[in-house]
């Protein structure tokens, strides 16, 4: 009894913390979601309405809250593979035997994590720019181009893509080459005397050793993803025509910039149950698949 | 060391601290931007002046500024002064923040209604409330291209829409299919709303509770814009795809460019020497002579909250002195809100500031609701989706006025019809 009473007590100031900075405060968002506080509700207590719903209701009304929805999901589609695919790249070339300064190259590669997003939005933003940008000279001697990176309604996304994962590739690398340096070495030995080829090998031994990593940075990937917010707010303000307005953008814009609190928090709590139904069903898929494994 | 002396030491510590602050009155000053840091050379003199008085300038970026005097209006730690955008004064006088202002400006001697531009000064006036001094102005107006506009076979700016229009057409079959006679950023809602602005027709109507975008005031300004693109006289282009305007600008991708007072500086100190006398300054062409624009720049305004008002408005004062404005404009660039101050050498030598000085004679303030700003940004969207999506100018302004009246203002007509809140 005793020790138990002493537990608590160590454990109740990040309680307290926990309690005062993030259980109140999400409480009180969903309160406010069921409100139209706004810039009459500051000004006086009076004008505020409590209003059930209608802030959900409204807002899945919204013919732009749907187009936000579907530029956050294809930017998930498309960057999600991506900046996987590229993580285990680079995590398999550092794992490599034959690689050469690891340290070095680790530290060039997982840079991009650290550097400041508004600072390297302006190089990218000259790497995408119409005339002088690097990306489209490159693609001129293709014979591609020129390509309206940011200011075609259809390329602004996939440009974001390109920056966002080239930003966050670094992170998920760190982690997928510790999955990588735990996998037993002699599964390889034992396989390459049985004459298993390099992709073999990779098929039946990397992959599946990998797997609980792997699932664990998609599901804080996608998460990380569907709250796309500092590459549009840096890159391009949602241009144009709203392609790059993300959800998180939209409830930034609802909530700081025209202060209607009240529906910034409705958007806010329905991306909540949105992320959560995803790595759900993701959790979900993944437990199936082992059971049955 | 005993005790004693470490006691000794901690008092003589504890009196030091808070020997000055018993007779010395802080009065605190919110600023941002480049004025923010300005604003601390001119205080020393106000300071000499009281005694015991010490102002504390805090400075922030323009971009959080808001956002934080919002918050500190929740958490009632507003300074006593504060340099407020002009647009944002009826948001903060509908949150009863400001502290009316007539009573102080009846009594002043220095502070006087007639030396301001009047469109200027009625920024400050909501519902016929005076809640701000106006200290620096701004207004959108033409840069242009001398050597592009004489080749293009014009030996002035234009001064209506209609030589405006000649003077694009030419200028874009001078320069070629890859380069344009205009520049306006598509995300940028100031240029139309400039133009817009010059129109009879307001741009809300019914005390600020409904859009007004399907007036023929405003499509006639709608349909100028609209058509700098359909003739590519302008690139359909946003500003974060420009990467440099002043660059642009200097290499003639563009040889009209509608922008404020600020750029003056960036031009002279960005452009290459050689292209030096190949730019000016010209007021903004309305469809029958000069036109105007919207009345931009910041105010003073004194927060209700504070204890020390009197010596606030003794601050405002001392700022919008005649000698502290022109001081002030050789400081930062902005140009002084009163027209007495404009008799002053730097500003009469200084061609390019020639053309604001004609324009703010005709400015008109924007209209005075707190939605304003989503509103103006709703009418750009309305814009571009007619310059990049294709839509009909008729379903753009229908869907506009549906968005401003339904989504937009139906709080503030409601609470208006019930007689509360303005």
């Amino acid at each position: 009894m005793r020790s138990e009473r002493a537990a608590w007590t160590f454990v109740a100031p990040a309680l307290v913390v926990l309690g005062v900075f993030l259980v109140l405060p999400v409480c009180a968002a969903l309160l406010l979601s069921f409100t139209d506080f706004d810039i009459y509700a500051l000004a006086n207590l009076d004008n505020l309405r409590f209003i059930g719903l209608a802030n959900y209701v409204d807002v899945l009304r919204t013919p732009l809250f749907w187009k936000v929805l579907a530029n956050t999901v294809w930017f998930v589609v498309l960057a999600l593979p991506l900046s996987l695919a590229l993580s285990l790249g680079a995590a398999l070339l550092l794992n490599s035997p034959l690689a050469r300064f690891k340290g070095l190259h680790r530290t060039a590669l997982f840079a991009p994590v650290v550097t400041t997003v508004v600072a390297v939005a302006i190089i990218w933003r000259y790497l995408f720019h119409t005339r002088y940008g690097l990306i489209n000279y490159a693609l001129s001697h293709l014979g591609i181009g020129p390509i309206d990176w940011l200011g075609d309604p259809h390329w602004a996304m996939p440009a974001l893509v390109l920056f966002a994962v080239w930003k966050n590739f670094g992170y998920n690398m760190i982690i997928l080459l510790a999955g990588l340096q735990a996998i037993p070495q002699d599964l390889y030995e034992a396989a390459r005397i049985d004459g298993a080829s390099a992709w073999r090998r990779f098929w039946h031994i990397t992959l599946p050793g990998l797997r609980p990593v792997l699932l664990l940075v998609a599901v804080i990937t996608i998460a990380g993803y569907f709250q796309l917010f500092a590459e549009p707010y840096v890159m391009t303000r949602g241009d144009p025509l709203q392609s790059t307005v993300s959800v998180l953008y939209l409830m930034y814009e609802e909530g700081f910039k025209w202060w209607n609190l009240g529906r910034a928090c409705a958007i806010a709590f329905l991306l909540f149950a949105l992320i959560l139904v995803i790595t759900r069903v993701l959790l979900r898929f993944a437990r199936a698949k082992d059971e049955r494994a | 060391m005993g005790l004693a002396r470490i006691a000794a030491w901690a008092t003589m510590f504890a009196l030091c601290a808070c020997a000055p602050a018993s007779n010395e009155t802080t009065l605190k000053l919110w600023a941002f931007g480049p004025e923010g840091e300005a604003v601390g050379k001119l205080l020393t003199e106000f300071e000499r002046a009281h005694p015991g008085v010490r102002v504390e300038v805090q400075n922030m970026p323009l971009t959080a500024m808001h956002e934080k005097l919002l918050t500190a209006f929740a958490g009632d730690a507003l300074p006593d002064l504060c340099q407020l955008g002009n647009t944002w004064i009826p948001e903060f006088a509908v949150l009863g923040a400001l502290e009316p202002l007539q009573a102080y400006v009846d009594q002043s001697s220095i502070v006087r209604r007639d030396d301001y531009f009047a469109g200027i000064w009625d920024t400050n006036v909501v519902n016929g409330a005076l809640y701000g001094v106006s200290w620096y102005v701004d207004t959108r107006l033409l840069f242009y291209r001398k050597d592009l506009l004489a080749a293009a076979g014009f030996d002035h700016a234009p001064r209506d829409w209609d030589e405006w229009r000649r003077a694009m057409a030419a200028i874009k079959k001078n320069q070629g299919a890859d380069k344009y006679a205009i520049f306006l950023p598509l995300n940028e809602f100031e240029p139309l709303l400039n133009l817009a602005i010059q129109q009879n027709e307001p741009l809300l109507l019914d005390d600020g509770t409904r859009g007004n975008f399907e007036s023929a005031g405003f499509r006639r300004a709608l349909d100028f814009y609209v058509d700098a693109f359909r003739e590519n006289w302008a690139p359909a282009m946003s500003n974060t795809q420009i990467a440099n305007v002043w660059d642009e600008f200097g290499k003639g991708y563009f040889a009209f460019y509608i922008t404020g007072p600020w750029n003056i500086g960036e031009f002279k100190r960005r452009l290459p020497a050689r292209l030096q006398d190949s730019w000016n300054t010209a007021p903004l062409p309305g469809a029958n002579g000069p036109g105007g624009g919207a009345a931009g720049g910041s105010s003073f305004a004194i927060f209700r909250a504070s204890k020390n008002k009197r010596l606030a408005w003794e601050l405002v004062e001392f700022l919008s002195q005649v000698k502290q404005q022109q001081r002030f404009y050789t400081l930062t660039g902005d140009l002084p809100a009163r027209r007495s101050a404009w008799d002053f050498a730097e500003l009469e030598t200084d061609e390019f500031t020639h053309a604001f000085r004609a324009q703010l004679e005709l400015v008109k303030p924007t209209p005075k609701v707190p939605e304003w700003e989503r509103i103006a940004t709703e009418m750009q969207f309305a814009a571009e989706r007619i310059v990049r999506g294709g839509e009909s100018t008729e379903a753009a302004l229908r869907a506009l006025d549906a968005k401003v009246d339904e989504e937009i203002l139906a709080k503030r007509r409601t609470l208006l019809a019930r007689g509360g809140q303005r």
